[in-house]
């Protein structure tokens, strides 16, 4: 983690009229552990068999879409791949909803029609959920285009994996992007693979942001791993594509603990790379010697948080066994709007 | 309560796997991350975590044994102040989640689109007329309905300060400005995304390729961002674009310039193809697409563009996507037809009539949906049928009406179904293999005089 910021332990650094409050720095605990219980419930939902087909957990990454989405206003657009449920949970989709469409039932996003890599919520301002590598590039290019084109004050955030910033529609996107300086930010998660293949092993070169250079696109990197850092990084970003100043690209460094899917034995990365990881880098351990450190919350809040956020995810999982399936006729629906 | 640590489906199909070994024993606390086990499925060795906090109660399988079944009980875990009865527990059966009814057959699966009924087509309401090319007919359905909506907007190459590559955009940048008519750079891929993008954020996009061969860059997100995303979203993610430009064979531009993608874009759920012979068809078939709020592909020919008809004189001539139009009556053959070809069935029809067969010429102008009641009709009264179409026989438009007479009209057929196509060969350069490679006038002749038995 070369990027690393250092925050003092004693809180995020004085001074800086853009430092979160204490209870924003609650909050980023309250989501990235949403996300993580969210994401280990929804792996054994997949071992009982519940959850079929491909299954991408976010298990390591939480802190980049949380200080990400921290940046963001109602009205904002979002996009990423199929390693979507974190980012949905960011965007204050109901865990419920989600759990219910990783189960394929009726209450689900999509109707139980999309599962997993595809849920939407246009209310919500998230656009999916895309199955295709990098597809969600260009769409997110797009969207920023219509807030452009509305000029209603929005920006489209794209996330996109490492592997997916070697596809050619990623700089078909920042080129137009930053000829016609659309409110676009791209955020690479790097989290070191794609898939089994390292980043050294796909990518000519491995500063991975420095490409946007090449399209006079704002570039930064972050360490992805740290809460604060990434908010940080994601207000200056923001401020920037907000101005009108055009795209911003961001790498974020980070790293999944899971495999890449569920079917995963994840060979071509060494155990002790994992714990390393886990242990010294966790998002949430971090933000939580954080918050112990201020004082911001004793034994008691913490453990009254961790069962909070336990009963969400275990309600959002019995419902999501307890929904139906979708109706068979279902089977013959949203297939064209009548016109 | 204790809890059962069941075996995990660890791949999607994955039905049973061998224990390999406990990492965790009897008593251990464990959390939600501690690995408990080591297990092998029929692809890998994986490691079992733990989602909840407790103590192991008892372990249920022993170490190596092979072949556990996903969802059998393999250990049980404690809570607070629980302890393990001291017996070893049979393996409890697990409660197997609620097996969801298989979805029942739809009655009868409608494999195609749903036919619509023909009615008079469209223009004959309209009282005045102006003669005017495809070209020119494209270029006032794109400003009329800009005009309408200030949400639709033209994007592609060459479409702004050039005017378009074939000249349908004429005069639209002057009128609409900078960001309406939009020059992207050469970008298929991106700029169809960017497309797509724009118009799930509210938007009409309207885009243009230069030709449909190069949307074969594009034609991922045609079909898995645009013509999917709505059933994906359970009906949320509406997509209302027009991707357009000329397909089908231009002359003497050889193989990667020359292809039809009509059938390639029929074959997909989610998507309307349409394809124009006349200036009326172009106009009001291109005004319905822009205000369908579906993607629709629009599939014009370069060698009409400079073709004149008469087309209704009023914005409000729209034709509805989905409707075939019977433009020669005829008793004897059906000819169906769209695109180009429906010029060379009409010719073929008159040189028929010449030598006593009385040919009814169907075009299309919808390929997806398809007006299946007007072929059908057409069937059970002349009984035979010949299909034109430039691009390949193979799994083309005229295969699939074939197979849709077979199935709806078999009783009515006094010959088989012929198709009249390109052959089945990369287009040629030279002058004299291109028109032997290219459908013509005389082979829908044949084809009908075959199916007529003279
Ligand atoms: C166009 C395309 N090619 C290949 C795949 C199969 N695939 C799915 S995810 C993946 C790896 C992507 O890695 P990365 O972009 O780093 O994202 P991560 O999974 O690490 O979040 C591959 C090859 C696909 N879904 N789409
Ligand atoms: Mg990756």
């Amino acid at each position: 983690m070369t990027t690393k910021k250092a925050v003092s332990p004693k809180g995020p650094a004085q001074g800086s009229n853009t430092a979160p409050t204490v209870d924003e720095l609650i909050k980023f605990y309250k989501d990235m552990l949403l996300i993580r219980r969210f994401e280990e419930r929804a792996g054994q939902l997949y071992g009982m068999g519940l959850i079929g087909g491909f299954c991408h957990l976010y298990i390591g990454q939480e802190a980049v879409v949380v200080g990400l989405q921290a940046c963001a206003n109602p009205g904002d657009t979002v996009v990423t791949s199929y390693r979507d449920h974190g980012h949905m949970l960011a965007c204050g989709m109901d865990p419920k909803g989600v759990m219910a469409e990783l189960t394929g039932r009726a209450a689900g996003y999509s109707k139980g029609k999309g599962g997993s890599m595809h849920m939407f919520s246009r209310e919500k301002g998230f656009f999916g959920g895309h199955g295709i590598v990098a597809a969600q590039v260009p769409i997110g290019t797009g969207l920023a285009f219509a807030h452009k084109y509305k000029n209603d004050g929005g920006l489209s955030m794209a996330y996109m994996g490492d592997g997916a910033f070697n596809q050619g529609q990623v700089y078909e996107s920042l080129n137009m992007a930053s000829l016609w300086q659309l409110p676009v930010l791209y955020v690479v998660e790097n989290n070191k693979y794609g898939m089994g293949t390292s980043v050294e092993r796909s990518s000519a070169s491995t500063d991975l942001a420095s490409r946007g250079d090449a399209y006079n696109v704002k570039t930064m990197a972050v360490d992805g791993m740290d809460v604060m850092a990434v908010r940080e990084a994601g207000i200056e970003a923001v401020e920037h594509i907000r101005a009108g100043k055009g795209p911003v690209l961001m790498e974020a460094k980070t790293y999944r603990y899971r495999g890449h899917s569920m079917s995963d034995p994840a060979k071509y990365r060494t155990k002790e790379e994992l714990q390393k990881m886990r242990t010294e880098h966790d998002p949430i351990d971090h933000l939580r010697q954080t918050l112990i450190a201020m004082k911001a919350l004793d034994d008691e809040g913490f453990k009254a948080l961790d069962r909070d956020i336990k009963d969400l995810v275990m309600a959002a999982a019995e419902f999501a066994q307890a929904a139906p399936e979708p109706d068979p006729s279902e089977l013959w629906t949203d297939i064209v709007v009548a016109a | 309560m204790a809890l059962d640590i069941l075996m995990p489906a660890l791949s999607p199909t994955m039905t049973e796997g061998k224990l390999s070994k406990w990492l965790v024993k009897e008593g251990d606390q464990v959390s939600s991350g501690t690995i408990l086990a080591e297990i092998e499925t029929d692809k890998a060795t994986m490691e079992l975590e733990c989602v909840d906090e407790g103590r192991i109660g008892r372990l249920l399988i022993e170490e190596g044994t092979e072949g556990v079944p996903v969802k059998q009980a393999i250990a049980t875990l404690l809570g607070e102040g629980e302890s393990a009865p001291s017996t070893k527990a049979p393996a409890s059966k697990p409660a197997s989640p609620a097996k969801p009814a298989k979805a029942a057959a739809p009655a009868k699966a409608a494999l195609q689109a749903p036919t619509v009924a023909t009615s008079p087509t469209g223009e004959t309401q309209y009282s005045t007329w102006k003669t005017q090319t495809v070209r020119q007919a494209l270029r006032d359905a794109m400003a009329e309905e800009m005009r309408r909506d200030p949400n639709v907007f033209l994007m592609g190459e060459e479409v702004a300060t050039y005017q378009g590559a074939y000249k349908i955009s004429q005069g639209l940048l002057e009128e609409f400005g900078e960001n309406r008519v939009v020059d992207t750079p050469i970008t298929e891929h991106g700029f169809a995304g960017l497309g797509v993008g724009a118009a799930f954020g509210g938007l009409v996009p309207i885009v243009e390729f230069m030709t449909f061969n190069f949307a074969m860059q594009a034609i991922d997100h045609i079909i898995n961002s645009a013509a999917k995303t709505l059933y994906m979203s359970g009906g949320q993610m509406g997509c209302p674009i027009v991707f357009r430009g000329p397909n089908g064979a231009a002359a003497r531009v050889a193989a990667q310039h020359s292809q039809c993608y009509a059938s390639w874009y029929a074959h997909v759920p989610g998507l309307k193809v349409v394809a124009p012979w006349s200036a009326a068809d172009a106009k009001g078939l291109l005004k319905s697409a822009i205000r369908d709020p579906n993607p629709v592909i629009f599939l014009e020919h370069e060698i009409l563009y400079g073709q004149s008809f008469p087309v209704p004189d009023t914005t409000d001539f729209l034709l509805p996507i989905g409707q075939a139009k019977v433009e020669r009556p005829g008793k004897d053959v059906t000819i169906v037809a769209f695109s180009i070809m429906v010029g060379k069935a009409l010719e073929a029809a008159e040189k028929l009539a010449e030598e006593g067969i009385d040919a009814e010429v169907i075009n299309l102008r919808s390929i997806r949906p398809l007006d299946t009641a007007t072929i059908i009709t057409s069937i059970e009264k002349t009984n035979r049928c010949v299909t034109c179409e430039e691009g390949w026989a193979f799994s083309g438009i005229g295969s699939e009406i074939a197979a849709i007479i077979m199935e709806q009209a078999f009783d009515h057929l006094d010959a088989p179904v012929t198709r009249v196509a390109g052959k089945d060969v990369p287009m040629p350069y030279a002058a004299n293999l291109e028109a032997l490679a290219m459908p013509q006038v005389a082979d829908i002749i044949e084809a009908a005089k075959t199916v007529c038995y003279r």
